[in-house]
């Protein structure tokens, strides 16, 4: 076999770890979403899009649409809160949120149209990314989800499919059908005996792990990340010691799309972004998520570093088909978990 | 004359179109222990869930002369409402240590350290397994965690769902022993059994709940002597 | 013996059936061209909804991967008739057939998934056959297949869109018609049961599994079949209409419309269809830019219709019709029925029955005996095991070990459905009934082991002197129970009283030698109690054996002939009313310990 040579199998190695580690973050937000708020979070992997595509139009100094998206989802969502707030006979802490929403819109308006056309350096473009994709979560969790707080697994499923739709949507009108890629955030290459790396892998390794040690620490560490975890656990618990589902959601979407963001921009210097990359983006966190069975966080990890090694020796060999492969790898896995995943009956004492 | 904590008045509420508690009334004194009893079906549970706002319900709720009319479940919690619930529903996953950690979830402050030994020191057995995952406690165990997880709330008013469910009598014994000590710490209790006996002994009044509605109701003393309850239950 | 005058009139719907078949027929006629080839598109997607009507609206199974066996439908006649020169008419059942066998194939390995994970293997193979068709050389890759031939029919090709228009307008009609004869047939009431959970379904006796195949296959052979009406009416093929994208419309269609109704399926693709040409005129212009900007629009149309109507919209125009009427059939053939065992000969004996859940002895050797005729209570406090022992006799769960023979078989290791046709019909605990059905319709669910017609022949209505036989049947028990006269009304507006009642029904038109109520008294008034004691007492003297798990202490004193007391998992007490009334740890297990010889506190 080709792929076992010496001089091509460290380089398909190192390029599947490379994305098998974004894969493993996503694959973490979507085990992450999925325990919290039950949704099947299929646009996931639009964040990553977002992220890398938000990250090249300040590259270009322009003003990056993901902007009007967050102003437009800003301005619904306080609408909405506060006609609900409205509706308890609270309407002045109504106006309260549309006057402090507002305030915010401006502030981000002012910031982001100041900051773009500078070309400021890398670092502070990729925090203006993080500050205008992260938004996104908590916000489209507020119009899209909540609302359907009390629907089923499915139906919740069926609106993350029509979300996934809209957003790919959208990218195109923000970003146009070309693909992008954003610079490297560091030039070069380090050789370790026979076996080259670049410093650009090499740090979306290492961030991918960091960022994994940091969500580790905030579930077991912090009393927000402990809540997330209860509410995960058991929905009505935690309700009981006055976690509300909303703000867990809320939480848990930020974080999505947090992971999300980082995930594109940490791939965007090695992987040509378009605005519709992110459904097969996601779907491969989601074939390691559920090798994990949207459960375990380890096991979702380690297989989305799976599929990126399969999918890197794959194009290698049969380009053509990676995908086919890829997503047929799914049905077997999906047989597997859910002969193993017992079901209690409903009729008890 | 004590001030009531909780006032219920007319209570109604439906699972879609079949009326579970049909126009429910009572009183929980300031400080005083309160026993709703009842056979399966009869709607204690429903009285307890609309009670903290896990169910929508009409008629009037007055906890310390407010109304709880749209307040959610969560700022009742915060407001000292405390449910201790018929399934327990504790964080099974997660160790008994963070289970009680997260009892203290709605007191933003950091002074919830104190209530920790306190509930330690309470429930010995809890300190011995606080680094054990809740779901492999035994039913008695599961039950003193559930407890010590809602006084870590540090409520006025705890409502209790039937805690001595599948318990060994033994065990019921020492849970409503620290209930009465609970009392005698000032915090009110209102206790959904159908141990009829034993949770009346600790009662100071107390209702009986017939298909959604009080059949009848007084003094915990006099309720317990009364021959219909013991027809009701032996059919005697 | 019927209340004529409770069955609904429904002239008034057929006559506007009428119009609007008429109004169908008309279209192709009167249209502009163009409109007719929209007409003819949302025809055939039309016929792809219908399945997933069937599929995830009633049966409660979402599918994103319709779209790729109309592919297989498609590609399948395409091959055989632009490059091999076959008849179309030929290629039609090559095509359901291939459709067909890759469903089974896929439905095998995909239907035992639970909940979640059967949409997301739709998600799966819909990109993987996607990427099939465009990877395959023989497929024509990306490109397509062109030059594929029209039908024609005596001798005219259906060339020009009118024309084509009807056959489309045809095929549609059988299909919804066959839909329709479905859904109100044996096979339709359990698909609607099987869709909350297969609990009562495999209580009265349907393979849950096994339907879900069937009906599986036959939403991909609606499929399979418009995919052959679209290669033909478009005369070639390529990948892209039967991506995932595509398969993800279906499912907006029938959200969209109404999923659990066939002409709300059918609004969904015209609907849907109208906005998508609509919004390729003006999107471009108003975004100065090319793209398919539609799903923008479909998106956030299907999460409002979620949020703000989650039944779709064909419910809301339903609304302003009048209701459905019920159709009851002449009876011309009789249900079989079961020979009664002897009073007094032994029915069901369990013998040191163990059920284990992890570490939690649910039940510890358990051991009892009922004989035909009798009414056996088994009680105990909440948590002592009760329901656990029911479930044991029902098949729900095995046990982990000893043995429960059931008419003198062996029914330890059975499935709750082959324990029913032995004879065994139950209530549950928590009412389930389908409360937008009939009084009349669940009753009918009941005597689903009693009957025999499958898919095929309920789809041709050729089931019909079986169905007015259950008809009778159920209106017999309804009757027996004292709810004959709102045999019309629907399950949901009934009082909880008149639900657990109704169960009793439909658990007696299995025709059961042993009935198993699940605490029928919890939640009744007064009145309500004495009423079903009357009919249990009713129904004993009519032959009927029952095994009463109970609560109510009153109730279950005056009625059964004997009693099993449970407490902690374990039989505390057996024997007379009176013997178990004076069992002095059966007052301790119902009044609970007395806290004040101790001293409370």
């Amino acid at each position: 076999m080709q792929i076992f040579d010496p001089t091509i199998f460290p380089i398909l190695a190192a390029d599947g770890l490379t994305n098998g580690a974004v894969y493993a973050l996503l694959a973490l937000a979507l085990v992450l979403v999925f325990a919290v708020t039950r949704v099947i979070f299929i646009p996931q992997g639009e964040f990553v899009v977002f992220g890398t595509l938000t990250l090249a139009t300040l590259q270009l100094g322009r003003t990056p649409g993901t902007l009007w998206l967050v102003l437009a989802l800003l301005g619904i969502a306080a609408l909405m809160e506060a006609f609900s707030l409205a509706r308890n006979g609270q309407a002045r802490r109504g106006l309260v949120t549309v006057g402090v929403a507002a305030l915010l819109g401006v502030g981000t308006w002012a910031v982001t149209d100041w900051l773009a056309p500078l070309k400021a350096p890398l670092w502070v473009q990729v925090i203006l990314t993080l500050g205008l994709v992260a938004p996104l979560g908590p916000l489209l969790y507020r119009v899209v989800y909540q609302p359907l707080q009390n629907a089923t697994v499915l139906v919740l499923l069926i609106a993350s499919v029509a979300l996934h739709l809209v957003l790919t949507g959208l990218a195109l009108v923000f970003f146009g059908p070309e693909g992008s890629r954003t610079p490297a955030f560091f030039e070069g290459n380090l050789t370790l005996g026979q076996v080259t790396l670049s410093w650009q892998s090499l740090l979306v390794i290492v961030a991918s792990a960091a960022l994994m040690l940091g969500l580790y620490l905030f579930f077991e560490r912090t009393m927000p990340g402990k809540a997330l975890r209860a509410t995960a656990v058991n929905r009505l618990g935690a309700r009981l010691v006055g976690i509300s589902p909303s703000s867990a959601g809320m939480l848990t979407f930020t974080l999505a799309a947090l992971i999300g963001a980082l995930g594109g921009v940490l791939i965007g210097p090695s992987v040509a972004v378009t605005y519709d990359s992110g459904f097969l983006i996601g779907l491969k966190g989601f074939v390691g998520a559920i090798i994990g069975g949207l459960v375990s966080y380890p096991l979702a990890a380690a297989g989305a570093i799976l599929v990126g090694l399969i999918e890197s020796f794959a194009s290698f060999s049969l380009s053509a088909w990676k995908e086919v492969i890829v997503f047929t790898l799914i049905l077997p896995v999906l047989l597997w978990r859910s002969l193993t995943t017992r079901h209690i009956p409903e009729d008890e004492e | 004359m004590t001030s009531n904590l909780l006032e219920v008045r007319d209570l109604h509420t439906r699972y879609g179109r079949v009326e579970a508690l049909s126009g429910v009334s009572l009183e929980v004194p300031a400080g005083h222990i309160v026993s709703v009893i009842g056979a399966n079906g009869a709607g204690k549970t429903t009285l307890m869930n609309s009670v903290m706002g896990i169910l929508p319900s009409t008629g009037e709720l007055i906890y310390e002369g407010q109304p709880l009319r749209g307040i959610p479940l969560e700022t009742r919690v915060a407001r000292g409402i405390s449910l201790v619930p018929e399934r327990r529903d504790l964080f099974a996953s997660m160790s008994v240590a963070d289970n009680l950690t997260l009892g203290a979830y709605s007191r933003r402050q950091q002074k919830w350290r104190g209530d920790l030994d306190h509930v330690y020191e309470r429930f010995s057995r809890l300190l011995e397994r606080r680094k054990q995952l809740a779901g492999t406690l035994s039913g008695g165990e599961q039950q003193m965690l559930a407890i010590g997880r809602a006084l870590m709330g540090k409520p006025r008013l705890l409502l209790l769902d039937e805690p001595s469910l599948g318990l060994a009598p033994l065990i019921v014994r020492d849970i409503l022993r620290i209930v009465k000590q609970l009392q005698a710490e000032g915090v009110t209790v209102l206790l959904v059994e159908q141990n009829a006996r034993a949770s009346l002994a600790i009662s100071d009044s107390g209702y009986v709940l017939e298909t959604g509605e009080v059949k009848l109701s007084g003094p915990a003393r006099e309720l317990a002597q009364n021959p219909e309850l013991t027809a009701s239950y032996l059919g005697g | 013996m019927i209340p004529s005058q409770t069955v609904p009139k429904s002239s008034f719907r057929l006559g506007l059936s009428v119009a609007a078949v008429l109004i169908a027929l008309s279209l192709p006629l009167l249209l502009p061209l163009f409109q007719v080839t929209l007409l003819t598109n949302i025809l055939i997607f039309s016929i792809v909804v219908t399945g997933l009507v069937l599929l995830t609206g009633i049966l409660g199974l979402t599918s994103f991967g319709q779209a790729a066996f109309m592919g297989v439908g498609a590609y399948t006649t395409a091959v055989l008739t632009a490059q091999m020169g076959w008849n179309p008419w030929l290629s039609l059942p090559v095509s359901l057939l291939v459709t067909g066998l890759i469903a089974w194939f896929l439905g095998l390995l995909t239907l035992r998934m639970q909940g979640h994970y059967l949409p997301l293997a739709t998600i799966a193979w819909g990109i993987s056959l996607f990427y099939v068709f465009g990877n395959t050389p023989a497929l024509g890759g990306f490109t397509g297949l062109t030059d594929i031939p029209p039908i024609s029919v005596f001798g005219l090709e259906l060339t020009s869109p009118r024309n084509f228009a009807y056959l489309a307008l045809i095929c549609l009609g059988l299909v919804a018609l066959g839909a329709q004869f479905l859904l109100s047939s044996r096979t339709g009431r359990a698909m609607r049961a099987l869709r909350g959970g297969p609990l009562v379904a495999e209580a009265f006796g349907v393979s849950a599994f096994g339907l879900r195949v069937q009906v599986f296959i036959l939403a991909a052979l609606m499929a399979a079949l418009a995919g052959w009406l679209y290669a033909h009416s478009q005369r070639f093929v390529n990948p892209t209409p039967f991506g995932l994208q595509a398969g993800i419309e279906y499912l907006f269609m029938a959200v969209v419309g109404g999923s659990q109704h066939v002409w709300g399926g059918v609004m969904g693709a015209g609907l849907i269809t109208q906005i998508r040409e609509q919004l390729r005129d003006i999107l471009p212009g108003l975004l100065g830019q090319q793209g398919n900007f539609e799903v923008i629009v479909f998106g956030a149309l299907v999460i409002l219709v979620l949020q703000f109507a989650r039944q779709g919209l064909w419910p809301l125009l339903e609304r302003l019709l009048p209701q459905e009427g019920i159709r009851i059939l002449p009876q011309r053939e009789k249900l079989s029925q079961r020979a009664r065992p002897a009073p007094g000969t032994p029915l069901l004996s369990v013998q040191h029955a163990v059920k284990q859940f992890g570490g939690l002895r649910a039940v510890g050797d358990v051991s009892f005996d009922l004989q035909a005729g009798e009414i056996l209570g088994l009680i105990g406090p909440n948590g002592a095991g009760k329901s656990t022992m029911f479930n044991l006799i029902t098949g729900v769960n095995p046990a982990t070990s000893g043995q429960i023979s059931f008419m003198g078989q062996d029914i330890s290791r059975r499935s709750a459905g082959q324990i029913h046709r032995l004879g065994l019909s139950r209530t549950f605990q928590h009412v389930h009934l389908l409360p937008d059905l009939t009084l009349l319709e669940n009753t009918m669910m009941g005597g689903y082991a009693r009957g025999r017609a499958g898919i095929v022949r309920s789809l041709l209505h050729l089931e019909r002197g079986e169905e007015a036989a259950l008809q009778h049947e159920a209106l017999r028990q309804l009757e027996r129970v004292g709810l004959g006269a709102q045999a019309f009304t629907l399950a949901g507006n009934l009082a909880l009283g008149q639900q657990r009642v109704l169960e009793i029904a439909r658990a007696l038109v299995a025709d059961p030698t042993l009935l198993l109520l699940d605490e029928p008294a919890a939640g009744l008034r007064y009145g309500e109690k004495a009423e079903l004691v009357a009919l249990l007492r009713k129904l004993r003297e009519e032959g009927i054996t029952i095994l009463l798990v109970e609560h109510d202490m009153d109730l279950v004193m005056g009625l059964v002939d004997r009693l099993v007391v449970m407490n902690y998992g374990e039989k505390l007490a057996e024997g007379s009313p009176q013997q178990v009334r004076d069992n002095a740890d059966v007052r301790e297990a119902y009044l609970g310990v007395d806290m004040e010889e101790e001293g409370a506190a």
